[in-house]
């Protein structure tokens, strides 16, 4: 619970040197966001508007800055998750942050005894002493609602006075849900009664669906704007009826026993369970179901939309990878590349590009609307990355003008963003060629799906050292699969092959690289 | 061959652009502006002599002097500083909103500074340097966008109108008022410090707005002394300019019979020099310019967008290079005018505006939930009357919570949206 005597009541903990950092609404009218990356962790030194921690919206990435000084103490979130606005995101103590840059509001109030600071909130607010009774720990509705909440949030039991300790947001542009916190002054009528059925809220539609089911308005959970009773809301609580849930009455308000818990191990986006009370298991726990969003939705998409637009047809080839991972031992262990990260997938890279440029009518795409095919002069080179997000596939702009150690330092920049979930849009847009690699996972091949708007994908499969016949010899040697993919209605077999014949050459012998390069 | 001209240009850059100040901070000569800025208003040939004379100000008529540059200077560093720390506010949940002026503050303190005291500005919602240059404090902007203000100043005692949120609704208005100027005979009388002219602002989005090419035909036929300025910042949210027109902006007020000029916005001297000129033109009876100013929105549209989405990093960094306050803190360099103490002050002055501000809004008390409608009317009004009385019984009728304390009275109650 909240103390009763903070006197900031603006984010602040019960210990008034402990501020805590919500989330904001970082556009207008959005309710929750997900966090993409924390950028400080417990026992940093904070300044003001010193960015913490960045969060992606339904609108916009958006970094937010701290509004106080001092030293992180908490952090209540992790990345991935997505939060509800108004949920405790960090706690910061101020009392040994630069001390200038302080408040001195907030400076005074450690210094306050109780009863001043019990007095200076009231003046704050402005309102009558009767407040201090919602104010009392003891009282149930304000922990059932504030618990209920905080579980939202998927927060951890600091959090649990989150609907109390909401900082001085314009409420206006806050969440939905904001005015429905707000509790009506209870009248001594209602002090003992139920709420009267005839001022539940819920459209016509919605209450004859109830009565035709035979659901009670006043058992049901209310989701919707201003805390009107939707059409989904009944069907859930007809489905618990069934599964035997039981709800509580809280002052009017409708709260289920227990918040469902996702289990471990799945997307946390599933967690945010505000507007899908119910989403996650089933009633009957055989299923859990998530809701398709973010990455999950656009790889979706466009996985669809290339399978069923561009004809793919997938060439093989066992490739003799000995000389190209020598060279990636040389380039390691040499001085002038110290700090370069070089793999394998850098020198097969080398090797796409030296091949599209002896043949660079496979660096295409297909305008249906223009009825014409785009021949690139310049090479976008894609790079698939499984992130925690999500595949995505950001691409090197002018790949084609890279020297190898320019590709090399690309490369592992671009999967360090990825890997940090900070890909920008504008990485992912304009790819002209994708390499995918199934060696991270340990397989041989696979056949891979054009990313959209492209015409040819190539996969790399796992390096293993296998037998394989040189000048008459069976000798071990380091043996990869390629995997290409390309559309047919552009590339026909015969250019494809080539293609794939052209990457293979370079990578078993790459002093072909300074003659076709 | 057709009856039908069919000579429009393409969009790029049919239009000379005229700059004073290379992005480098080379001063280019320009006869005509260099007058201008030297106090030698070649507006009108009955007010030039006029002009010279009377120019009163302290810091001499000299517009481009060294004390007057590191003062635009100042102002663009100080404006800055304000516009990134009401960024972070808006993050921070203290602001419903902000619209950044990020890059555009030459654009804007230029034209600022380019109005007579007793010129009238109509400005939109994203003129802060030019609210600044008014003399319109910063934390005024940010009460607004707080949404705890209507305006914040009082527009007849700083002469600048209220900002305006619905594009190109102000441009009207300018017309008006500035019609009503002749006929309060405040125009053309040769007094500079009397004669009075209307600054109407609006950015290229909104040129595309009915209202504001109506005003141009009512402007043009009255001769009204306004000045309609834009800044075209190449971007309505995430529509680029070259959908907006087929034509240069600044070649569109010739259809109507206005005088216009495409400026660098991003050079503070060819924006002053530019609408200072056009006012003393508009004031000495000579009837309406346009001006269009290129410039760059650096941030997004407002805190609500993400510019990444419809714009390349390429992009943004090509115009990084032409920033307005390097632009003449270069040129400060080449004349010897400025030194690194100057700067480093200019910085922390800045920095304690920026924390100014951002105490002021933290330690913000919420305003009496009633108080929207003290201004209604000028005097009671019974329907008013009854409205707040039932406000404050909707307001009573819930439990004090922190939220209630939080402005939520007045911004959610009601439909609670």
């Amino acid at each position: 619970m909240a103390d009763p005597t903070d006197p900031q009541a603006s984010g602040s903990a019960p210990d008034s040197r402990i501020v805590r950092i919500n989330l904001t609404d970082p556009g207008e009218g959005l309710t929750e966001a997900e966090i993409v990356d924390i950028k400080v962790s417990v026992g940093d030194t904070i300044a003001i508007n010193d960015a913490v921690i960045e969060v992606e919206t339904a609108k916009s990435a958006v970094e937010l800055p701290s509004h106080v000084a001092g030293t992180v103490t908490k952090v209540l979130v992790s990345i991935g998750q997505e939060v509800p606005v108004g949920a405790p995101l960090l706690e910061i103590d101020t009392s040994g942050g630069p001390a200038p840059e302080q408040s001195p509001a907030a400076g005074d109030a450690v210094e306050a005894t109780p009863q001043e600071t019990a007095q200076a909130a009231e003046q704050d607010r402005g309102q009558d002493p009767d407040s201090q009774r919602d104010a009392d720990p003891g009282q149930s509705v304000g922990s059932a609602q504030d618990a209920g909440s905080a579980q939202d949030a998927g927060a951890d039991g600091a959090a649990e006075d989150a609907g109390e300790d909401q900082p001085k947001n314009l409420v206006g542009y806050g969440a939905p849900s904001a005015p429905q916190r707000r509790r009506r002054r209870r009248t001594a009528q209602e002090e003992d009664t139920q709420v009267p059925i005839d001022r539940i809220l819920a459209k016509p539609p919605v209450r004859k669906l109830a009565r035709d089911l035979g659901i009670a308005l006043a058992d049901v959970l209310a989701t919707g704007p201003d805390g009107t009773v939707t059409r989904e809301d009944v069907l859930a609580a007809q489905q618990r009826a069934m599964s035997g849930d039981t709800v509580t009455v809280h002052d009017g308000q409708y709260f289920p026993e227990e918040s469902p818990q996702a289990p471990e191990g799945l997307d946390a986006a599933m967690k945010s369970s505000r507007h899908q009370p119910f989403a996650g298991v089933t009633s009957d726990e055989r299923t859990t179901r998530v809701p398709i969003r973010s990455v999950r939705k656009r790889t979706a998409e466009a996985m669809v939309a290339s399978a069923f637009t561009a004809p793919h047809v997938t060439v093989f080839n066992e490739v003799d990878m000995t000389a190209a991972t020598r060279i990636v031992q040389q380039l390691r262990g040499s001085r002038e590349w110290s700090g370069v990260k070089v793999s394998p997938l850098v020198v097969v890279a080398k090797a796409l590009l030296v091949a599209i440029r002896r043949n660079p009518e496979v660096n295409a795409s297909w305008d249906e609307d223009a009825g014409e095919i785009v021949y690139k002069h310049f090479v976008n080179l894609g790079i698939a990355a499984a992130t925690p997000r999500g595949l995505i596939v950001p691409n090197i702009k002018d790949a084609h003008l890279m020297t190898l150690r320019e590709l090399a330092e690309e490369i592992d920049e671009l999967a360090k963003t990825a890997r940090a979930g900070r890909t920008p849009l504008s990485a992912t847009r304009e790819g002209t060629i994708t390499i995918t690699n199934f060696g991270v996972f340990n397989i041989d091949s696979g056949t891979p799906i054009l990313n959209p708007g492209e015409s040819v994908i190539l996969g790399i499969g796992a390096i293993k050292e296998k037998p394989w016949v040189v000048d008459g010899q069976v000798v071990p040697r380091q043996i990869a699969q390629l995997a290409l993919s390309f559309d047919h209605r552009l590339i026909d077999g015969a250019l494809g092959a080539e293609l794939l014949r052209d990457i293979s050459a370079v990578l078993e012998d790459p002093a072909l690289g300074l003659v076709w390069g | 061959m057709s009856a039908f001209s069919t000579t429009i240009p393409p969009v790029a850059d049919q239009e000379p652009m005229t700059q004073l100040l290379a992005p480098d901070g080379t001063r280019t000569p320009h006869e005509e502006l260099d007058a201008v800025l030297a106090g030698h208003s070649t507006a009108s040939p009955a007010g030039a002599a006029e002009g010279d004379a009377s120019a009163t100000a302290d810091p001499g008529p000299d517009l481009a002097s060294p004390e007057r540059l590191r003062g635009y200077y100042r102002d663009m560093v100080m404006i800055r500083a304000a516009d990134l720390e009401a960024t972070s506010l808006q993050r921070q949940g203290q602001l419903g909103l902000w619209a950044s002026a990020l890059g555009q503050e030459a654009a804007q303190i230029g034209a600022g500074h380019a109005a007579r005291t007793q010129d009238y500005l109509v400005p939109t919602y994203r003129e802060h340097g030019v609210a600044w240059a008014r003399g319109i404090e910063p934390m005024r902007l940010l009460e607004m966008y707080r949404g705890i203000s209507h305006c914040g100043w009082d527009p007849y005692e700083l002469r600048t109108h209220p900002y305006m949120i619905v594009l190109g609704s102000q441009a009207p208005h300018a017309v008006g008022y500035a019609m009503g100027l002749q006929r309060d005979g405040l125009v053309g009388t040769g007094d500079l410090d009397s004669d009075t002219a209307v600054l109407a602002l609006f950015g290229d989005g909104a040129s595309s707005e009915g209202e504001v090419s109506e005003s141009f035909t009512f402007a043009a036929s009255f001769q009204a002394p306004v000045v309609f300025y834009t800044q075209n910042n190449q971007w309505a949210i995430s529509v680029p300019t070259s959908v907006q027109t087929r034509v240069p902006l600044a070649q569109r007020s010739r259809g109507w019979g206005i005088p216009s000029i495409r400026v660098d916005g991003n050079d503070v001297l060819a924006v002053l020099a530019a609408v200072r000129s056009a006012m003393d033109a508009a004031r000495a009876g000579e009837g309406p310019r346009f001006i269009e100013a290129i410039t760059y929105r650096m941030a997004a549209h407002t805190t609500s967008d993400d510019a990444s989405r419809y714009r390349s990093s390429e992009e943004e960094q090509q115009w990084a290079d032409k920033d307005p306050i390097l632009r003449l803190r270069r040129h400060l360099a080449q004349l010897d005018e400025i030194d690194e103490t100057y700067v480093k002050a200019c910085e922390e002055e800045a920095h304690d505006l920026a924390m100014r501000l951002h105490h002021f809004i933290h330690d913000m008390p919420d305003p009496d939930p009633v108080a929207m409608f003290d201004h209604v009317y000028a005097e009671p009004h019974p329907v008013v009357e009854r409205d707040r009385e039932q406000y404050l019984q909707y307001v009573a009728q819930f439990e004090d919570d922190a939220d209630s304390t939080e402005g939520s009275g007045a911004t959610g109650g009601g439909s609670g949206r």
